[in-house]
């Protein structure tokens, strides 16, 4: 037995492939846990940011700066409640965002947070996972129909309209990636490299051929991989339904979409699947271009030291996060009234501190690394997308589908004929 | 079944082309309780798929009988009723009101009166032009100038707060001139906020001037001519974006405003656009008349000879200013007694709304929220 579970963390694969089921398990269980608490972080950061963006303060009410507001937000929620419309298609309405959940969660199967730490690796990840995350759509069709509603019901024909045919974009940006994987051509830095292996679909793999590259996708080719990624990078918001695309849920014009007859724990569900979505297409977008688990400057800053250097950035991050919140408790106001929400904060500055200290130990450290870079791409697209929303205006459905196939999908076309040519002439 | 007009079902149908496939027109229901309506407004829209085929607004949620309380009430309580009706503008009500009454009483107001009505109007003129944008890009989309322009109404209604107390329904002025001297520090207030504000309304413009999707929802968007303007009766601002230069202000010169070197921005497409172009521009203008004003208000009384028991003789008046939604006129008949026989009001927003269905037929859904937002309604307004 004891064998069974240490015998998994001396090979290099994934629990999948290795068909260790209670690792996968346990892998499993890390993923959910990480991603609620992701989208519970990503509530709270996108309100203080979006806040501070628009010269507010944003949540400061429910514990120190807010921090318990997302907590406060998941109870009211779960205990709120439950409306169905009399009218409502009781099965399909209660369907729709158990759906939209599942696809959500069920894509983070084979997003790789580092060579071994991903549930599986398939030969067809790519396809695998965009496949499972266009299945969401239905789920948004289902909700809008089985409101039986007007306004569900138009936000559910813009919104499938939309996801189809950004999908098409989306998935020729991915096919000129998955071609790069098998073309040596030449990287940014106008060294040749050596040959590399077969074009392959894995997502493991396909971090690995930028590796080998010495080139994240983004910068191969140029300017065709940046190209590749911008269509992908605009596909994606469109496809998670957020601003500046997010006509479904044009809250001005359409009040909330296509879930705007639900409320209490079936509509956070659709909350949780929005932003699970967003982490699942920026996962996608960090392997294909961005390097996925990769630090940065591979090739420039190299040797040992820089090793240590960069493999220091995990605990790093966490003991900035950790002098951050010491700061923020020493500048609690003195009132006995605040007393309770100071020492939370000092508590969680002390929880922070101690993981950036459980971090510097080296073990931890190798087997976080690829995880902390991961993720920090990752945040980095989420920032991105909170930072959208509090600059653009919202596209009209017309232009929206204009954009889509009269510039994304001739581009995205062209950049994926001009990717083979240059790759097999180079 | 011969005769084509007994046939029922062909009357029906009328002549759109039936087959088999064909659908059926989607009618909803938007507002009254809908956040891009500005308040109370509910508009019923016909769709074929995301077209609008036309829209009937149904107005009256919000109708509190201003005009039937005029005929209860003197002048002078009358006064505080006006601001209560486009509540993002009331010192502008309250000096069309006002003046519509001294024009009645043969009354003059002082020229020192006269020119803290003109600052006064003007930075209520900016402050309903930016809660117009900030709601205006929110129904677009943009959420963020919401909270710039909301900041920066701040600082007018503070202004107003220190002149008189209040800070929305502002009672600013009264008839024959007005009842506050200004306050220490006036002066400094206004030209500090004249400093603070000009930068901003750069800021505004970055965010949204030369942005591709605002631009994209907004070109083209509930166009309208001169000539539909005018056989409708529009004014303000949409009736200069469609390129008629008619301004109240100096048009008909009232208050101090002849004394004022100050340009009308006009359009030319008469679009979304072209309305949010000359909104903007008009910001400028207001802020450009205030710095002309607050430097020379000149010394002397702020109240003319008023009788204390308001009696105009018999007679009736029309009067109008520009407010910032377009022209706002007042018609009171007396009877030579302390209340007026009958007054109406011109609401601008009342007007302008007519041109709504005109604006939106053919467009889409997302268009018709776009154009009551550049309409600038206020349904205190509409429905008085």
């Amino acid at each position: 037995m004891l064998d069974y579970v240490t015998s998994y963390l001396r090979s290099n694969t994934t629990p999948g492939q290795a068909g260790n089921l209670l690792w996968a398990f346990i892998y499993i269980i890390l993923i959910f846990l990480g991603l609620s608490v992701a989208v519970i972080a990503m509530n709270w950061l996108e309100r203080k940011i979006l806040a501070h963006m628009q010269v507010r303060l944003g949540p400061m009410r429910v514990g120190p700066h807010g921090l318990l507001q997302p907590i406060a937000d998941a109870i009211k929620l779960l205990i709120k409640e439950d409306i169905m419309p009399a009218e409502a298609d009781k099965s399909v309405f209660w369907i729709a965002p158990v759906l939209i959940v599942i696809t959500a969660f069920t894509t983070f199967i084979v997003v790789p947070f580092g060579p071994t730490h991903a549930v599986t690796d398939m030969n067809i990840g790519v396809l695998f996972m965009l496949g499972v995350s266009s299945l969401s759509v239905l789920g948004v069709v289902m909700a809008g129909w089985a409101s039986n509603s007007h306004y569900p019901l138009i936000g559910a024909l813009r919104s499938s309209a939309q996801m189809v045919s950004y999908e098409i974009a989306m998935g020729l940006a991915v096919v000129a990636a998955v071609l790069m994987t098998s073309l040596h051509g030449i990287g940014l830095y106008g060294v040749a490299h050596g040959a590399v292996g077969d074009g392959t679909l894995s997502m493991i793999d396909i971090v690995k051929a930028q590796q080998d590259q010495h080139a994240w996708f983004i910068f191969k080719f140029f300017p065709l991989g940046l190209i590749a990624f911008f269509i992908f990078a605009v596909a994606m918001i469109a496809e998670t339904n957020r601003a500046p695309f997010d006509l479904p849920e044009a809250e001005s014009e359409l009040t909330a979409g296509f879930h705007t007859e639900y409320s209490g724990f079936r509509w956070s569900l659709f909350f949780l699947a929005e932003y699970s979505a967003m982490i699942a297409v920026s996962s996608i977008a960090v392997t294909l271009w961005l390097g996925g688990w990769l630090r940065p400057f591979p090739t420039w800053l190299t040797g040992e030291t820089w090793d240590l250097v960069f493999s220091l950035f995990p605990a790093a991050t966490f003991l900035l996060l950790a002098l951050i919140a010491l700061v923020g408790t020493l500048r609690m106001p003195k009132h006995p009234y605040f007393r309770v929400q100071t020492l939370g904060l000092a508590g969680f500055a002390a929880v922070l501190a101690l993981i950036g200290i459980l971090l510097l130990l080296p073990p931890v450290r190798d087997r976080i690394q690829d995880i902390y870079w991961f993720s920090l791409k990752v945040a980095g697209f989420m920032y991105l997308y909170i930072w959208y929303r509090g600059t653009f205006p919202r596209y009209r459905f017309d232009q929206l589908m204009r954009v889509g196939w009269k510039v994304l999908l001739p581009v995205g076309l062209g950049v994926l004929i001009l990717t083979a040519i240059v790759g097999v002439l180079l | 079944m011969s005769d084509p007009s007994t046939n029922i079902s062909h009357l029906e149908l009328g002549d759109r082309n039936e087959t088999f496939l064909d659908s059926n027109e989607l009618v909803i229901n938007m507002g009254p309780q809908h956040p891009a309506t500005h308040g109370v407004l509910r508009v019923i829209l016909k769709l074929d798929g995301e077209k609008v085929l036309g829209t009937e607004c149904v107005i009256g949620y919000l109708h509190r009988g201003v005009e039937k309380i005029a005929e209860n009430r003197t002048y002078a309580m009358f006064n505080p009723y006006v601001d209560r009706m486009d509540y993002v503008a009331a010192v502008s009500n309250g000096l069309g009101y006002c003046e519509a009454v001294e024009k009645l009483l043969n009354v003059q107001a002082p020229p020192r009166a006269n020119y803290i009505r003109v600052i006064l109007t003007e930075l209520n003129r900016l402050a309903s032009h930016m809660l117009w944008l900030g709601t205006h890009a929110l129904d677009i989309g943009a959420i963020t100038p919401l909270f710039y322009t909301f900041r920066d109404r701040e600082e007018i209604l503070k202004i107003f707060e220190k002149y008189c107390g209040a800070r929305l329904t502002t009672h600013a002025f009264r008839i024959g001139g007005c009842l506050y001297e200004t306050y220490d520090g006036f002066e400094k207030d206004v030209t500090n906020f004249l400093d603070f504000v000009t930068p901003k309304i750069d800021e505004y413009e970055e965010l949204l001037t030369t942005n591709r999707i605002w631009v994209e929802r907004t070109k083209n968007v509930g166009k309208i001519s001169g000539k539909e303007c005018i056989a409708l009766g529009v004014t303000g601002p949409v009736l200069r974006a469609s390129g008629v230069r008619w301004d109240v202000r100096k048009a008909q010169p009232y208050a101090a405003y002849s004394d004022f070197d100050f340009e009308i921005p006009i359009g030319q497409n008469g679009d979304t656009y072209d309305r949010y172009l000359v909104r903007m521009a008009e910001m400028r203008q207001s802020l450009h008349i205030i710095r002309q004003a607050v430097g020379k208000i000149p010394e002397g009384p702020i109240m003319a000879k008023v009788p204390k028991v308001i009696k105009p003789p018999v007679g009736e008046i029309y009067h109008s200013i520009e407010a910032p939604k377009g022209e706002l006129g007042y018609f009171i008949v007396s009877d030579g007694s302390t209340q007026p026989y009958r007054l109406r009001v011109r609401p601008p927003s009342f007007v302008n709304l007519q041109a709504l269905d005109m604006m939106v037929r053919g467009q889409l859904v997302a268009d018709v929220v776009a154009v009551i937002g550049t309409l600038d309604i206020v349904l205190g307004e509409v429905d008085r």
